[in-house]
């Protein structure tokens, strides 16, 4: 089948531009240092010369909730940032160099393009933030204790989710324009806005950034399920690859 | 093996394509000439289904490109102007990935790749990456790319434009062995090689199609006698220029410096008469001679008969 022949393709391009390298190297810094400086950083606070008492009596003994709390702002932060740069030129990239054209002269659809490189980017992403999590979680266990598999797996999945949605909308915005340049920023513009908007009270309920406080509730303890979150991050990365198809479809190459 | 009936193409304003029509016969080696815009690129983007037709109706070995486009991309080879590939894949890669594609095993892919590759001599470059290839290194690479599947159809954009003299005779020799193994249809504008590889000429200016005919009987039905002489003085042969130029039998005549062109459309009076005349007005001339018309004068004069109009 001719996906598979242009996934491994793909798979080829990440591995060769050190892609898949990046985002590995990126997530597993921030995954070994979260755990770590949750328990560092209230004594390298104490070690500040002349620090009033007040400032040791404001971080009190870390635990392993801020381990993770730590694991989700850090990956939440890079994560994100990552899904936009590795996917911003995806498509505009090969437009603009005109090597789209040269690959779709031959037996590929225009929905097969898209999705190899879509997967490509889905087989980074949990490749790396698979190690990343690993390293959390090892370290977390030198450092506090034993975290629960099941529930920090299932923290990973949200996060993986999460990242997913901003792939598939940089896709998006990749297939929308002509240059990587103009990628960019329509895909910057679009975080501002969800970010923005996920911010504000009760909305925040349904938007992708909802599934990371969900994912530490179930790793923690506490807090309702965010279903309406998690089913509509699903909808946006289908509805983001399925106008992508529409649009790229009918764009003359 | 292909066929165009009144093809448009319209871009806003701009009739890219204005009626196109056009037939190209199975074995041919189809010399597609025109000037910068004419629609030579817009054609063949449009025959492999990167480009959308505005109107009309185009037939491509049988298959229907408003039906049935999918299954073109079988049946036709394509090699664009300036073909780019993936540069972090190397040439054996790349072909071996374009013959997997099209459905070749694993044992056909190997044998063909090894093939195509000491085809455009480039077997030895197999394993090298593509990003660090010469201009003419790549364009070998996307007819080798076109051809890995023994496409019906070859469709050539400007194929050896970009190329060095030795690199463009190399594949030129290509496109000549590939003639009668498939039908090649292959825009330039050096009209050299053109007059060199392709049997058949169509002429397109502004989106229409002016002439299409055999090479051969293109040439006899629209080339004029010619003749070239070199003055040893330039003001002299000037004066000589506007002499002739004011001859009934003299169609065009071009001054380069102190060469002189001349096309005629008597060549028995311009024979007596063009050298009478420099005789009498003691031109010392260098060379003097009666040439074969080439492949550019009829472009030139049909292409400028049709911007005229």
């Amino acid at each position: 089948m001719n996906f598979f022949i242009v996934l491994r393709k793909e798979l080829i391009e990440q591995w060769r531009t050190k892609r898949m390298l990046i985002v590995a190297a990126v997530l597993v810094i921030f995954g070994l240092a979260s755990p770590l400086l949750a328990k560092v950083t209230p004594d390298l606070l104490k070690l500040i010369p002349n620090a009033p008492a007040v400032l040791a009596g404001l971080f009190p003994t870390p635990t392993v909730a801020d381990a993770v709390s730590q694991y989700i702002k850090n990956m939440s932060q890079f994560g994100v940032l990552l899904a936009l740069l590795m996917s911003m030129g995806s498509v505009a990239q090969e437009k603009e160099r005109g090597t789209a054209a040269m690959l779709l002269a031959h037996p590929v659809s225009r929905f097969t393009f898209l999705l190899a490189k879509f997967v490509a980017l889905v087989c980074t992403f949990a490749v790396s933030l698979a190690v990343a999590a690993l390293g959390c979680w090892y370290y977390t266990l030198l450092l506090f204790k034993a975290l629960p598999w099941g529930p920090f797996l299932a923290l990973n999945g949200l996060m993986l989710l999460v990242f997913l949605v901003y792939v598939a909308v940089t896709l998006l915005c990749s297939t929308l324009v002509r240059t990587q340049g103009a990628a960019a920023g329509l895909a910057f513009a679009a975080l501002i806005i969800v970010a923005g908007v996920g911010s504000l009270p009760r909305i925040d309920e349904y938007f992708p950034g909802r599934l990371f406080t969900w994912g530490g509730m179930i790793v923690l303890g506490g807090g309702d399920p965010a279903w309406a979150a998690f089913w509509i991050s699903l909808g946006i990365i289908t509805g983001a690859l399925f106008i992508a198809w529409l649009v790229f479809r009918r764009q003359e190459l | 093996m292909i066929q165009i009936e009144s093809l448009h193409k319209h871009y806003g304003a701009v009739h890219a394509l204005d009626g196109l029509t056009m037939t190209v016969e199975p074995g041919v080696v189809f010399g597609f000439l025109g000037p910068n815009g004419a629609g030579k690129t817009t054609t063949l983007r449009i025959l492999t289904g990167l480009a959308r037709p505005t109107s009309g109706k185009v037939m491509v070995a049988g298959v229907d490109l408003a039906s049935d486009g999918r299954t073109l991309s079988h049946r036709i080879g394509y090699l664009s102007e300036e073909p780019t590939f993936y540069p972090w894949l190397t040439s054996w890669e790349y072909l071996d990935m374009l013959g997997h594609l099209h459905g070749l095993d694993l044992t056909a892919r190997t044998s063909r790749v090894k093939e195509l590759l000491e085809l455009v001599s480039l077997a030895e470059a197999g394993k090298r990456r593509i990003g660090g290839f010469s201009h003419g290194m790549r364009q070998r690479l996307g007819l080798a790319a076109a051809l890995v599947h023994k496409p019906e159809v070859l469709l050539l954009d400007e194929p050896v434009s970009a190329l060095d003299p030795s690199g463009r005779k190399e594949v030129l020799e290509l496109i000549e062995r590939l003639s009668g193994q498939c039908t090649i249809l292959m825009s330039s504008h050096i009209l050299a090689d053109v007059e060199r590889v392709c049997n058949v000429v169509g002429i397109i200016s502004r989106g229409r199609m002016i002439v299409q005919s055999p090479r051969e009987a293109l040439m006899d039905r629209y080339a004029q006698p010619v003749f070239e002489a070199e003055g040893e003085d330039t003001a002299a042969v000037k004066r000589w220029a506007d002499t002739v130029r004011q001859q009934n039998w003299a169609t065009a005549v071009s001054l380069d410096g102190d060469r002189l062109r001349v096309t005629v459309s008597d060549v028995k009076r311009a024979r007596r008469e063009l050298l009478a005349s420099a005789v009498t007005q003691e031109i010392a001339l260098r060379r003097y001679e009666e040439v074969r018309p080439s492949l550019e004068d009829v472009f030139l004069q049909l292409v400028g008969k049709e911007a005229i109009q």
